[in-house]
């Protein structure tokens, strides 16, 4: 690994950052959604780190997960506030900044400054709420790239996402297949199952049967369905734990006191913890952004054509690196193996690795040493073959199948 | 690249689909990628191992070759390697039999205890022979299913897998002259296995 003692995250920030704002697309020349519906303008809230080389070939793009934002790494003034992944990027981190020009966007449909349904509707000079066209991972990716080729970048040396972010690297390979060297998927899927449906399902409920919702339309209504956006919040939270992760924060523990109460209110540590976790949510997010990604994120299954699949699959040159941890519910290690089986069937170079951690899907936010330890090893490993021109091996169309058979 | 290695390459035919069981740093699949042009896969259940193929840009996946291979196809793979690892399986017939399922040839190298030296060594010490290719103390080695170049005849045949090749193997791993008697005088042994359509 590195020669050098790893930095602890404070000593190796990136500093004082700022969120910038970019117009994309216009009414004039609108984004034009898989569905065909067009959207303008669309505006994109991002942040970059690090410098870009003169050749262009160091920019790396990071995919935000549900709830994330544009502020990934450094500070916005106060440094005890960092972005959301400060451990995994900065000078000498796993995403290096001193060797990579770092990229990180609020997706479309987003609530944190990119365009998305509490956007205004030119048509209307009001909130689009549920108007908000419904959208997939494949738009989300076209935004991305539209904000890449603004900074003059044409190839990325790669992408990273966890969960959903991890849903959008690979959608972006398999979409445009010259645009990325190298692709990290950290606990993701190839598609959610009945079991995920489920637990998004109840969390629309929540939002959808809050009195305040007023069918989407709530933005100038002054109140907001904060009810139901909170309980979303929190049962979605469970599911980001693992029952050993609960067990070592919380246990039994009664909140502030020895006796239980024995009453209805919050009692014990984790129901106050969750209340935190559900109020904290509010000021940050918005409850139609909430429906229209849990519901992207249903619908999308990559894999489920399998000869649009081998098609896209051929023509795809990324290397991927796909990681688990042995305590995610949310996503398990089953879901990283099914991408696995699906990407070798198609001859395509995949690295897979399960790290252990008993901190279950929220591992991939957390400084997990073995799992950082693979991403360096990883991506030092395609910047040599991006940038510093080691050898790669052969991308899959230019390899010979030594009997003709097909891919 | 170890020298058995090098016997190995020389029998993967260029631009093959190759997997690696127990690739180790991944030196025979990076050789058979950059050199022959091969499309190459591993598996590596060590950590440290995983992360060295990581570094030489191998693919490779971390995962225990005794639970089987089900993240791979039934005849995936061209060319299956099984290098100085059956020995040190839990379940050498499972193992053989997945790796016969995802691919169409195989090439397995082991070190042979019907080796004179071993044989000598129990008969005339009576402890547990040690050698330069088996140099752990018997309660330490990771070689729990140890085997004669007989005894894996005996399985491939009944397993229902056709010897394409012997390579009779010396202790640094190139071939050997010990075609006559290989069970007695070669220190390994390589096989190329096809199960017959």
């Amino acid at each position: 690994m590195s020669a050098t003692a790893p930095l602890t995250s404070a000593e190796a920030s990136v500093g004082l950052v700022e969120t910038k704002r970019v117009v994309l697309f216009t009414e004039a020349d609108p984004l034009v959604l898989e569905s065909g519906e067009r959207l303008g303008p669309v505006e994109v809230a991002f942040e970059t780190y690090g410098t870009l080389n003169a050749a262009r070939t160091n920019a790396f793009f990071i995919c935000h997960a549900l709830t994330g934002d544009a502020h990934a790494a450094g500070h916005h003034g106060d440094p005890s506030r960092p972005g959301w992944w400060d451990n995994l990027i900065g000078p000498g981190k796993p995403i290096d900044t001193d060797r990579l020009f770092v990229i990180c966007a609020n997706l479309l449909g987003g609530c944190q400054g990119t365009t998305g349904p509490s956007s205004p509707d030119p048509a209307t000079g009001r909130p689009y709420g549920l108007r908000f066209p419904m959208f997939s991972i494949g738009d989300i990716v076209t935004v991305h790239r539209a904000l890449v080729g603004h900074l003059g970048v044409r190839r990325l040396l790669g992408a990273i996402g966890g969960s959903v972010g991890g849903m959008q690297v690979l959608q972006w390979a398999l979409d445009h297949p010259d645009d990325l060297h190298s692709g990290i998927m950290v606990c993701a899927t190839a598609r959610l199952s009945a079991q995920n449906i489920a637990f998004s399902a109840v969390a629309r409920e929540a939002i959808l049967r809050d009195p305040d919702f007023a069918g989407g339309d709530y933005h100038d209504t002054g109140r907001r369905p904060d009810a139901g956006l909170a309980l979303a919040r929190m049962m979605a939270h469970i599911t980001y734990l693992s029952d050993e992760s609960m067990r070592r924060k919380f246990d039994r523990r009664i909140q502030d006191g020895v006796a239980p109460r024995r009453t209805f209110g919050i009692d014990f540590e984790v129901e106050s913890y969750l209340h935190h976790q559900g109020e904290s949510f509010l000021p940050r997010f918005d409850a139609d952004t909430y429906l229209y990604l849990s519901r992207v994120m249903d619908y999308w299954d990559p894999f489920g054509d399998p000869a649009v699949v081998a098609e896209a699959l051929r023509q795809v040159t990324t290397r991927f690196l796909v990681l688990s941890f042995d305590t995610d519910w949310r996503f398990p290690t089953a879901h990283s193996l099914d991408l696995v089986r699906n990407l070798a069937a198609h001859r395509v170079p995949v690295t897979f690795r399960e790290i252990a951690s008993p901190w279950g899907h929220d591992s991939f936010l957390l400084e997990v040493p073995e799992y950082h330890r693979t991403v360096r090893a990883f991506l030092r490993r395609m910047e040599d073959e991006a940038v510093g021109g080691a050898r790669a091996a052969p991308a899959p169309g230019d390899r010979p199948a030594p009997d003709g058979r097909a891919a | 690249m170890r020298p058995d290695l090098d016997v190995i390459a020389g029998f993967v035919p260029p631009g093959a689909r190759v997997l690696d069981l127990g690739c180790g740093d991944g030196s025979l699949l990076e050789h058979l990628i950059r050199e022959q042009g091969c499309d190459g896969h591993g598996v590596e259940i060590s950590g440290e191992r995983f992360l060295a193929c990581v570094a030489r840009g191998v693919p490779v996946l971390q995962g225990d070759i005794d639970l089987g291979l089900p993240e791979f196809g039934d005849r995936s793979f061209d060319v299956v390697v099984l290098s100085q690892t059956l020995q040190a399986t839990r379940r050498p017939v499972f193992v053989l039999r997945e790796m016969m399922r995802v691919g169409r040839l195989g090439i397995v190298s082991f070190p042979n205890f019907g080796h004179w030296r071993l044989r000598a060594g129990l008969a005339l010490r009576g402890r547990m022979p040690r050698s330069a290719t088996l140099p752990d103390n018997w309660h330490e080695t990771p070689n729990i299913h140890l085997c004669t170049t007989r005894d894996f005849e005996d399985l491939a045949r009944d397993e229902g897998l056709r010897v394409v090749r012997r390579v009779p193997l010396d202790g640094d791993g190139t071939s050997s002259r010990a075609d006559r008697w290989p069970n007695l005088l070669a220190t390994g042994a390589l096989y190329l296995v096809e199960r017959p359509a």
